[in-house]
This record gives C-alpha cells, sequence and structure tokens, in this order.
C-alpha cells in the first residue's frame, strides 16, 4: 500500500511504499496513528502550519461493498487534542482506485490553493477567487465543473466555517457527507486548503477470484437480505427519534428535558412521509442511508415562484438542531440543517453551542448585546441569524463561541449547563450511564466509540461501574478493527469477526478472528497512548452538572457513579500506558 | 422440430430516476475482469452535477451503428449483433478515436491508455440493488 504525502509549504508531494504499516496496522485508524506519529510534533498549535492531516483508508476497499468510508486524522483545534473523523461519500473509493492507502498533508500555502490528486500526480489549484465563497454547496459545484474524473472522483471541501476558523468546522464531501466532528474544516482553513479532489481510476488482480466471489456474495446478501442493517434500509437514522423520546433519552431544550412535546413532527417517520425527495447512497453501498428532504419554498416577494432545496437529515442533526433547540417544525428544522450544510459547521457542535447561548441567555448570564438576537427555544430565525453570527463572528462574544461550548461556558460561565464531554459539544443520547461513561471515556468523544447509547438500552439492571467499563472497552477496541478496515459502523452487523477473516483470507491474507480482536486491543492502546502524549489526562475530563439533574432512561443518574467509573478506567487502561 | 434462436441481450436502463449512485454496477464490472476496481469498467455512476439533483449511470447505449467502431483504424472495435461492439483487446494501439467519437462519452480510459467499455454482458445487472439496470433480449 502507498502512502501520498503533500507538502503545502513546498508544493511538493512523494509516494511512499508502507506495506509495513498496513500489514502491521490493517489501515484506517490503525495506520492514521501511526503516521500522525510519524509525521507530527505532537505538540503544535492545532492552528499552525506544523498540524498534520492523515486521510486513510483500509484494506477492504474497494475490494468490499459497504467498506465505504475514509478516517480522517489530525490535531484537533476544537480539544486540543487528537482529532479523528470519518466521512463516506466517494472519498474512500477514489483513493482506493488512485492507489493510495492513506494521504497525508503538512504544512501551509502562502496563498488559497485547492488540491487535485489524479491517480498518481498532484496538481496544486489556484483557490484565490473561490476562497471566500461561503456556500459549500457552491464550492464543491465550481471544483467539481473544472475538473475532469466524474464518477470516479472525490471533491472535499470546506465553506465559510472552516474559512472563519470555525472550531467545528467540518470537511464536507459529495455534498452531504462529512468529516463533521472536532473542527478538521479550520486545520484545512488554516492551511489555507480549499479543497481536495481525489480522482481515482485503478485497480488491482484478483487473486483467488472463485473464493473472493464466494465471500462477496456473503457480505452483499447480509447487507441486503438480513436484519443487520434493516435499520438504515428503511427511515435511516432518523429512526431512533422517537423511540429515543419514549425511553426519555432524547435531549431537549438544552438537556433541560428528555421528552420533546414535538417529537413525532421531526421524526423519521415524519421526514419520510412528507418531506422525503430522494436517496443516494455512498461509493460501493447498497443500502443509500442517505435520505434527503425536498424543502418547497415560496420566494418572499413574487407570488408563484418557489425554488426546491435538497437537505439531507440524519439523527444526530435533528436531535442537535432540532430538539435540542426546542425546533419542532419540519420546515424550521430542514433550514437550520441546510445553513449549517452550507457554511460547512459541525451539526451537533452548532446546535450544543446555541442550545447553551440560550440557556445562558435566559438566565442573564450574557444579554442580547452578546447574542445580537433574542435566543429562545423554538425561535427558527433566531437561530438562523445565530448561525451566521457563529460564522461571521462579528463581535467578542461569537468569537468565542466559534471556539466551543467549553470555552465560551469558560469565559461567560454558565458550565454547570455547557453540554461538552472532552470538550467536545455532546450527541444526542442522554440514555444512562454507559452514553455518558462512553463520551468520555471513548477515544473521540463520538456516540460512535463504544456504543454506550445502545448498551444502556441492553442493561437489565445497572452493573457495578467497573463492568460497564470494561464493557464499553472491549466493544471500541473491536471498533478499532472496524474503523481500520475501514468499514461503515453500520455495517458492523455483517462484519463480524469471523467475517472479517473469511474476507482477507479471500484478499490472500491470513488472519483469525482471534488476531483480529488481538490487533483491535493493540490499536487501543496506541491511539490511547498517542492521546496522552498530545496531552490527554483523565482527571481534566468535567461532568456537567446538568445530566445529573435531568432525569433519562435510567433515572436520575449519581455523580458518585461516573467517578468511580472513571478512576476505573484511569488505573486499569490509562496508568500502564504511561 | 423446435428450433431456438438466440436472441442476443444487451444491458438497458429499467428506470434512471431509481440510481442512487452507489457504483456496485461499476465495481461489478471490473470484477467480471477479474479486477478489484475500477479500471476495466465500461459503466459510469455520476451524480448530476451534485447528488443534491440525484445521479445516473453511462454506458454504451448499443448503437447499431457505431461511431466508435467506425473510427476504430485496427478493427478492435467491430460492431456487435444486437448493437455496440466487440472488443478485441490484442488489436487496440490505445489512439482514444473511439473515446472521442463516442457521442455520449461512454468509453472511458484505462490506466494503459486503452478503452473500458460496456460489452453487454449483464454482469452488473446482476448487481443493482435497486432496479436500474435489467438485461433483456433485442432484435437483432
Amino acid at each position: 500500500m502507498k502512502v501520498l504525502k503533500i507538502d503545502l509549504s513546498k508544493y511538493r508531494y512523494e509516494v511512499e511504499d508502507r506495506k509495513d504499516l498496513f500489514e502491521e496496522w490493517i489501515g484506517g485508524t490503525g495506520v492514521a496513528v501511526q503516521l500522525l506519529k510519524e509525521e507530527m510534533d505532537l505538540r503544535v498549535d492545532p492552528l499552525s502550519e506544523k498540524n498534520v492531516i492523515v486521510f486513510a483508508i483500509g484494506p477492504f476497499t474497494p475490494a468490499y461493498p459497504l467498506a465505504s468510508k475514509t478516517v480522517a486524522m489530525f490535531k484537533s483545534p476544537l480539544t486540543g487534542n487528537l482529532g479523528e473523523s470519518h466521512a463516506g461519500g466517494r472519498t474512500a473509493t477514489a483513493i482506493a482506485n488512485a492507489g493510495y492507502g492513506a494521504i497525508v498533508i503538512k504544512g501551509k500555502s502562502k496563498k488559497p490553493i485547492y488540491i487535485v490528486v489524479h491517480n498518481d500526480k498532484v496538481y496544486f489549484r489556484d483557490a484565490r477567487v473561490i476562497w471566500n465563497i461561503a456556500d459549500s454547496l457552491i464550492v464543491g459545484r465550481i471544483i467539481a465543473e473544472r475538473e475532469s474524473g466524474r464518477g470516479i472522483r472525490t471533491v472535499m471541501r470546506i465553506g465559510g466555517a472552516g474559512n472563519k476558523l470555525v472550531r467545528y468546522a467540518c470537511v464536507t464531501t459529495e455534498t452531504y457527507r462529512h468529516f463533521g466532528r472536532l473542527g478538521l474544516g479550520a486545520v484545512f482553513g488554516s492551511k489555507n486548503l480549499k479543497g481536495l479532489v481525489v480522482i481515482g481510476r485503478g485497480s488491482r488482480r484478483i487473486p483467488d477470484r472463485h473464493k473472493y466471489k464466494e465471500v462477496y456474495e456473503k457480505i452483499l446478501k447480509l447487507a441486503l437480505e438480513s436484519d443487520a442493517m434493516k435499520k438504515y434500509h428503511l427511515l435511516g437514522t432518523a429512526v431512533n427519534v422517537n423511540p429515543l423520546n419514549q425511553l426519555k433519552a432524547l435531549p431537549t431544550k438544552n438537556l433541560k428535558d428528555t421528552r420533546f412535546e414535538k417529537a413525532e413532527e421531526i421524526s423519521g417517520e415524519a421526514l419520510a412521509e412528507h418531506n422525503l425527495g430522494r436517496r443516494v447512497a455512498c461509493s460501493h453501498c447498497p443500502i443509500a442511508c442517505i435520505h434527503i428532504a425536498a424543502l418547497r419554498i415560496p420566494y418572499e416577494t413574487e407570488p408563484y415562484f418557489y425554488k426546491t432545496i435538497m437537505i439531507s437529515y440524519d439523527y444526530e442533526p435533528i436531535y442537535a438542531l432540532g430538539s435540542m433547540l426546542g425546533i419542532g417544525s419540519r420546515e424550521g428544522l430542514l433550514k437550520l440543517i441546510h445553513k449549517v450544510e452550507v457554511y460547512g459547521l459541525d451539526a451537533m457542535s452548532t446546535g450544543v453551542c446555541l442550545a447553551w447561548a440560550t440557556e445562558a441567555l435566559e438566565r442573564g448570564l450574557i444579554t442580547e448585546k452578546e447574542t445580537l438576537v433574542k435566543l429562545s427555544f423554538g425561535d427558527v430565525d433566531a437561530y438562523l441569524k445565530a448561525i451566521d453570527y457563529i460564522v461571521k463572528q462579528p463581535n467578542e462574544f461569537y468569537r468565542v463561541l466559534a471556539q466551543g461550548v467549553e470555552k465560551a461556558s469558560e469565559v461567560y460561565g454558565g458550565k454547570e449547563f455547557a453540554l461538552a464531554f472532552g470538550k467536545n459539544e455532546m450527541p444526542g443520547y442522554h440514555v444512562g450511564y454507559a452514553t455518558h461513561i462512553g463520551y468520555l471515556i471513548g477515544l473521540r468523544h463520538s456516540h460512535l466509540d463504544n456504543a454506550g447509547y445502545s448498551l444502556d438500552q441492553k442493561l437489565k439492571e445497572i452493573p457495578k461501574p467497573q463492568e460497564i467499563v470494561d464493557r464499553l472497552v472491549k466493544e471500541e477496541e473491536w471498533r478499532q478493527v472496524l474503523s481500520s478496515l475501514v468499514v461503515c459502523f453500520f455495517a458492523r452487523g455483517v462484519y463480524k469477526p469471523e467475517i472479517v477473516a473469511e474476507a482477507f483470507e479471500a484478499l490472500g491474507y491470513e488472519t483469525s478472528p482471534e488476531e483480529l480482536k488481538m490487533k483491535g486491543e493493540k490499536i487501543y492502546r496506541e491511539k490511547l497512548r498517542l492521546k496522552i502524549k498530545m496531552g490527554f489526562d483523565p482527571d481534566s475530563l468535567r461532568l456537567p452538572r446538568r445530566i445529573f439533574e435531568t432525569e433519562c432512561f435510567h433515572g436520575k443518574l449519581k455523580e458518585e457513579y461516573i467517578k468511580e467509573a472513571l478512576r476505573y478506567w484511569k488505573e486499569r487502561y490509562v496508568l500502564p500506558l504511561v | 422440430m423446435i428450433i431456438i434462436i438466440d436472441m442476443p441481450k444487451r444491458l438497458v436502463i429499467k428506470d434512471i430516476e431509481k440510481c442512487v449512485g452507489c457504483g456496485l454496477c461499476m465495481f461489478a464490472c471490473s470484477r467480471r475482469h477479474g479486477e478489484i476496481g475500477n479500471d476495466y469498467s465500461g459503466i459510469l455512476p455520476v451524480s448530476l452535477s451534485g447528488f443534491e439533483r440525484g445521479a445516473t449511470v453511462i454506458f454504451c447505449r448499443a448503437c447499431k451503428e457505431p461511431p466508435c467502431a467506425q473510427v476504430c483504424p485496427t478493427n478492435a472495435l467491430t460492431p456487435r449483433k444486437g448493437g455496440g461492439v466487440v472488443y478485441r483487446e490484442d488489436l487496440c494501439i490505445g489512439c482514444k478515436n473511439c473515446m472521442e467519437a463516442c457521442t455520449i462519452g461512454a468509453i472511458f480510459e484505462r490506466r494503459n491508455g486503452k478503452p473500458a467499455l460496456c460489452i453487454h454482458c449483464g454482469y452488473c445487472a446482476n448487481y443493482c440493488p435497486h432496479g436500474v439496470l435489467g438485461f433483456e433480449e433485442v432484435e437483432a
């Protein structure tokens, strides 16, 4: 497997054969950790030119369906620690077909540019003219029309949020997929990098056609016919809104509540019935879980003129820009999602920041002098304006809010209801203990790290905190394998250890479920070690008071239980690595 | 006595509006050639200037008078019974005339400069998960 290294400061690139890395660390997350260690001074300022971005794919791309994701790793400007973000679209297959296992981006361009990787060539393109275009959809369209490679390329780019270094700006790919979390968009912005296009045409010989076909068909059949991916076949991730609301687990109005009276209105069912206009797929995925709503909006002043915009929705944006902000109208919700999409912001962080700001305003910690608009739960127009302000940053308050809710609550107060874990704004689950312990100890502070929210729903009774920690870590270790392969986490029911081993065998690599699990443990430790070297300290993890005040599926949570879990995790998993 | 006449078949579109752009057809096509990837693929899944406008696939529409065969200087491409062309790689010199001649841009360039194009084998249609592609008999 080859690694392409691009130096933006020198406008040069080189290709290295790193078969060694992929053999030992699989690909994706496993390899990205090693490349960051090799390439980056771990103490650098995330927005300095010394930050390094790694995009890595795995050995199953493009060999098998559902191996459709790419891992991005970098130092996060939001948390100051390891940033890891995954995206679908066509990025993974384009990188694979271009002939690479990973792309490393270093340095900083003097002027705005975008990069085109076309198989074995790299081009540095002038982006001065498009640099200030805030609409990431338009940026994508312009680049797509100017470059070749239609159908076999990925167009990753930033919008206004990345330009203005909002610490939770994302990188958007294929219009609707995102390297969403932890601020990769700001890192692009800090490097004067507006976009990255990868055009890939290539292939490699199948070692054993008979065996390969057999495994391929098996995986495809499992994906299409078993229940393993049923949830994503139908309503998509938005299917979660109603059940979580019924469980008292849907964060509502800055988590003052976990039941939203208008949940039904913004549920997956309602969106499918009234708004779903189209579905599209990531490359090499038959499921097509990307649900796109069609929203028809009349012109403000002219009768019988309409524009129709297509807006991709998923559970997390529905939570963050819907229930969390008290938005119960689908039209309002879709407008907010669209706004966030246009600017290239992370939907979750944006929603949590605005929810905090709304409550801080209610409590008088800040005034309208700061917020410039009267924020109140349920007021769509106010939030639309506030999102503009987060990007444009017209005053000190919005300059601070653009650095995340942790920072904002440090400056203005209200930490007890600032819902960030490890400085990263929370995802949409307030189910129980495992959910929150999962956010805290998860190595990218994401709900998908170890699926604590799912464990909570399965628990018959609350076990000892130690047991929860062990189970979460075990799940997360396996997920290191999935994110090194790199397969979509939604296909985790398909890619069980036995199938993964078979799939490797069909490609000519001997392995076993046991060896894979061991690699998962090893990658987990490596990533944790990397985080520690970047300054991660479990003792500095903050527990927002709010999560103990608002009832969840487990009732009211006890702080001591979570603290005990953290003490155990530190002793059992962190200290041996220090 | 019953005489069975084999009708030629071709790859057809059943409903293009259903395409989600997953590209399973493209990967199937290269697999048919014993390859993992897209270098040999004669079918291309594209978005319509961005996925906000949907997706479609581009492949040979089995012309009765194929311009690509007409401009091929070495007879690597010759008209096929039932439409489209038969491709003989050993005769191809990689001049790319065919790619320029195809009105709908359905001949693609491989890494080695030679064409990748649909020969209407129908293999990809087996993998289309949403009923976009079909494989049907046509009048010769």
